[in-house]
């Protein structure tokens, strides 16, 4: 069973959602406090993020720094734009791989739900390429070519 | 990144696929092998702008064209399908394990309090 669900609308943006068994406060600290964000913001197995700067209030910056365990690592950058505690948090990031991506504005909710959270990060990139060359029609796409695969077809 | 090398490819496929008529044509070319004159037919385009779709697909790693005496037949490219599908992989991946981890944490803080 999948708690995650990932889906696009229009032709802009990218929403995922997540429950979490805790309460919308305890859900949002660990969004925007260093110290929690460093334990699980990490990606794949094995990465680590040495520096994490969360200045939690409008302007505030972000910034956050990855190490994978070959050596190497990248690192993102953005501010935040608006916060209303424990229920949501509006922010602007980019990828520095190391030419920085687009700018992502990311609004992130958090509601309370059978007393526990409903995340849902609602994503918006500047243009419909963008999303597609970050994620959107490659997952629509993934799926045809996973289909495909399932029949032998190639 | 961990493979530096992939990267333009990558970018080229989302790039390429980042197109409605291009996905179109990948999908009519998942059930088999296709001509430009059979491709033009069902998206009511003209053969050269097929072509010029075509030739992105190409570039970008996702189909590869055999020659067969003047018509050169295009068909799916399991290595540059298979490039799509490990970064998708990855990054879905990776956003679930953040959330498995989130919710062992949720769980200390709960106990912390």
């Amino acid at each position: 069973m999948s708690k995650m669900t990932i889906k696009t609308e229009g032709d802009r943006f990218v929403v995922v959602t997540r429950r979490f068994a805790a309460k919308p406060e305890a859900v949002y600290r660990a969004h925007t406090e260093p110290t929690l964000i460093q334990k699980w913001m990490l990606g794949p197995e094995g990465w680590t993020m040495p520096v994490c700067i969360s200045e939690a209030r409008p302007g505030g910056k972000i910034r956050y720094e990855w190490t994978m365990p070959a050596g190497g690592g990248f690192y993102l950058t953005g501010e935040y734009l608006e916060l209303e505690p424990c229920s949501r948090i509006v922010h602007v990031e980019r990828m520095h791989l190391p030419d920085p991506t687009p700018d992502n504005h990311v609004e992130t909710r958090f509601e309370p739900d059978e007393g526990g959270t409903l995340m849902t990060m609602r994503m918006t990139l500047p243009d419909a390429e963008t999303r597609s060359r970050m994620l959107a029609s490659g997952m629509e796409y993934g799926m045809e070519a996973s289909y495909v695969r399932l029949d032998g077809m190639i | 990144m961990k493979e530096p090398s992939q990267a333009p490819t990558l970018n080229a496929a989302f790039l390429a696929l980042s197109d409605p008529t291009r996905r179109a044509i990948l999908a009519r070319l998942s059930l088999g092998e296709a001509t430009v004159m059979q491709l033009a037919e069902p998206f009511e385009m003209t053969q050269p702008a097929v072509s010029r779709h075509l030739k992105v697909l190409e570039g970008a790693g996702l189909i590869t064209r055999r020659a067969e005496g003047t018509k050169r037949p295009c068909r799916l490219s399991k290595a540059g399908l298979d490039a799509v599908d490990q970064w998708l992989a990855m990054l879905r991946d990776a956003l679930s394990k953040n959330y498995d981890r989130l919710d062992q944490l949720l769980v200390t803080m709960k106990s912390e309090e």
